[in-house]
């Protein structure tokens, strides 16, 4: 996974609430056994007409906006399907960073797991972020370290995030590599069970 | 100190370890998997040269993309090349893997979260997970049944266990006795519409009271499958007699002593009398009426019997967003919803395809016909629900009027496969999603129960199943 320290970019104001995982990348996207490439799906419905040619209007094709790295929604993001591929669209397109109200729990997860960091704001904060995002060229920064987000008047939030989370976004962790350091403990714990819930262990 | 709730006592029988930073390693009882979410999660494992940690605590069933007719042709004549492509990836590494897999075509392939049930697989106060959102399904069970992403589908099989921070507490009383046409479906439409799609963001959410005890298991999977569209982690309803009785005998239930020793375990996963929760909601069920959803949320819900929002009663943010989903579901401001006409019906998906659905669905369907407008399609949530309905004759109840009588898989839910609305087109679906184009693109759902659905397909526009007795 790719660390994530410091972000200064482009941000690109999605003014949408609830964007859930279908309208991120549509269904005809899923059937790949790749990881990467996702990018061509992002947003499909709204920036591609039924035909296949360009739709006018969509923010991350605006010029204004090319090469954003942060996407500023509305509230409630990521809500729906569990699926990773939203995350990794975002991340395939070059989006490195979503700011929203509130995001739902699957998606929120699947962010961390891909070194996309999504960050909570109270709704004042967000409505003013995305207010200088619609002014167009600016960049923002964002601050993993400092948990800080400043925007091009130089007005600066804070935002929370579990520091268990931080500290492998930071780094870029291995959760499995990390997780299967406490094997003996999972080994113990299914000796256990299995004496507790012989049934569990017997014929499928 | 306050007792424990039923989400706390699941989740301190199955935590390994927890950090400093308050994060757990967390056992999974049953990881059920299936051939959209997991290949990169396959190809992960095989790149770190990670083995499957408990292959016999892994289910494979191929579902999202199956064709629903010509199945016993089998995967090579699926057609999308990338759909076979797909379940051919997972053939070879449930195979190289050592994991059970039911195969298309098999009786007892279906939609994973009927079939974990159906073959006994699912069983309460375990930890489940799969690499689908609507793993919410399992908490009928009284189970802790959750939707991951594929790098956590990895985490998973390499290690038997998920990293993950406690969620809150919710508990949400069902109170009062429904009135006829009246039932789960209903019952989550209405908290989904009260509570909204984010209100359950953070938390588990138990389900109580007299309404839910009264509910079939059919029913209690029907209300957890649409908890995650209240944005909560999981759903609960915690085990009884009714759990009991319908796991007892499944394939993989405990059999003899086992059985015994199984239920008393099972029988300690209820909360405690003082439990403490986070927050409490009370719905009460006795004046609920049949409820649809009109837009493209599902907290966009309306009784039967009322009118579409006009977008003039609201606040510019919130207006604009009603417009916005007037607009795409061609619907007129202020309309009664039983006055839109419908092109399709769906009945089918994990939220509504067992066999109590097809019931309430033949029900109304019975010496009835589908207006002549109207392509009406039923796919069961299985195999063995198919071979059940067909020994009940519901297939002929089903054909006579005019409903086309599929084969198992998640279908039009999520037109993976061929099955999928045109633009435009209306639906009557006993889905779960009613976003933008979920069904097929520009196709505009209403969500409702099997009856309801049934009752849609009859008239030829939304109706209310009342007026079928």
């Amino acid at each position: 996974m790719t660390p994530f320290t410091r972000l200064d970019a482009k941000a690109a104001p999605l003014d949408v609430a609830n964007v859930d995982t279908d309208q991120i990348i549509p269904k005809q996207f899923l059937k790949t056994v790749d990881r990467e490439g996702l990018a061509r799906g992002l947003f499909y419905d709204m920036r591609f007409e039924v035909d296949g040619s360009p739709r006018a209007g969509f923010v991350l094709d605006d010029p204004a906006f090319k090469g954003a790295q942060v996407l500023i929604a509305g509230d409630n993001f990521g809500c729906g399907s569990s699926r990773e591929h939203a995350p990794w669209a975002l991340l395939d397109f070059g989006i490195r960073c979503v700011i929203s109200t509130s995001f739902a729990d699957i998606f929120y997860n699947n962010c961390f797991q891909n070194g996309l960091l999504p960050i909570a704001l109270p709704r004042d904060q967000v409505r003013a972020l995305m207010g200088e995002a619609k002014g167009g060229n600016h960049v923002f920064s964002v601050d993993l370290e400092t948990q800080t987000v400043t925007a091009p008047s130089g007005q600066t939030f804070h935002f929370d995030i579990d520091p268990g989370r931080k500290e492998k976004m930071l780094g870029g962790l291995d959760a499995i590599g990390e997780t299967l350091q406490a094997a003996d403990d999972i080994s113990a714990y299914e000796a256990r069970r299995a004496l507790d819930q012989p049934w569990l262990e017997a014929a499928r | 100190m306050s007792g424990k709730t039923l989400y706390d006592k699941i989740w301190d029988a199955h935590v390994v370890s927890t950090d400093a930073n308050g994060e757990s390693i967390l056992y999974i009882d049953l990881h059920l998997i299936h051939e959209v979410t997991t290949p990169q999660a396959f190809a992960g494992l095989r790149a770190a040269h990670r083995p499957v940690r408990r292959p016999d605590r892994t289910l494979a069933v191929a579902d999202h993309n199956t064709p629903t007719e010509g199945q016993a042709l089998g995967v090579g004549a699926v057609a999308d090349e990338e759909a076979r492509a797909q379940l051919q990836a997972l053939e070879r590494n449930v195979k190289a893997n050592g994991i059970e897999f039911l195969p298309m075509g098999d009786p007892r392939n279906g939609i994973v979260h009927v079939v974990g049930p159906e073959q006994g697989r699912t069983q309460p106060g375990m930890t489940i997970v799969c690499g689908d959102s609507h793993t919410s399904t399992h908490g009928a069970f009284g189970s802790l049944a959750q939707g991951i992403g594929t790098s956590e589908v990895e985490h998973v099989l390499a290690t038997q266990t998920l990293r993950q921070m406690k969620s809150k507490n919710m508990r949400v009383a069902f109170t009062g006795t429904p009135a006829p046409g009246v039932g789960a479906k209903d019952f989550a439409l209405a908290l989904i519409g009260r509570i909204g799609t984010s209100g359950g963001t953070g938390h588990v959410i138990e389900y109580t009271g007299e309404a839910i005890r009264a509910l079939s298991m059919e029913g209690r999977m029907t209300l957890c499958n649409l908890t995650i569209e209240a944005g909560a982690r999981a759903g609960l309803v915690a085990p009884d007699e009714t759990t009991f009785a319908y796991v007892m005998g499944r394939p993989s239930a405990p059999k003899g002593a086992a059985w015994d020793m199984a239920v008393s375990h099972w029988k300690t996963f209820v909360s405690d009398p003082d439990a403490r929760f986070d927050s409490e909601i009370t719905v009460d069920v006795s004046a609920l009426p049949p409820t649809v959803t009109w837009g493209t949320s599902p907290e966009d819900v309306v009784a039967i019997d009322g009118r579409v929002p006009d977008p003039a009663d609201f606040a510019e943010e919130k207006a604009t967003a009603i417009q916005r989903a007037l607009d795409y579901m061609g619907l007129t401001p202020g309309q009664r919803i039983d006055e839109a006409r419908v092109d399709r019906v769906f009945i089918g998906s994990c939220t509504n395809s067992r066999i109590e659905d097809l019931r309430a669905a033949a029900a109304v369907a019975a010496g009835r016909k589908v207006a002549a407008h109207v392509s009406a399609m039923i796919v069961p949530g299985s195999g063995l629900v198919k071979e059940q309905a067909e020994s009940e004759g519901l297939d002929v109840i089903f054909r006579e009027a005019g409903f086309d009588w599929r084969e198992p898989g998640c279908s039009m839910c999520l037109g993976m496969n061929p099955d999928r609305l045109a633009p435009g087109e209306r639906c009557a679906s006993t889905s779960n999603r009613n976003f933008e184009g979920r069904q097929g693109r520009g196709g505009r759902t209403h969500l409702m129960s099997p009856a309801m659905a049934a009752a849609a397909a009859i008239a030829g526009r939304i109706a209310d199943v009342r007026e079928f007795g």
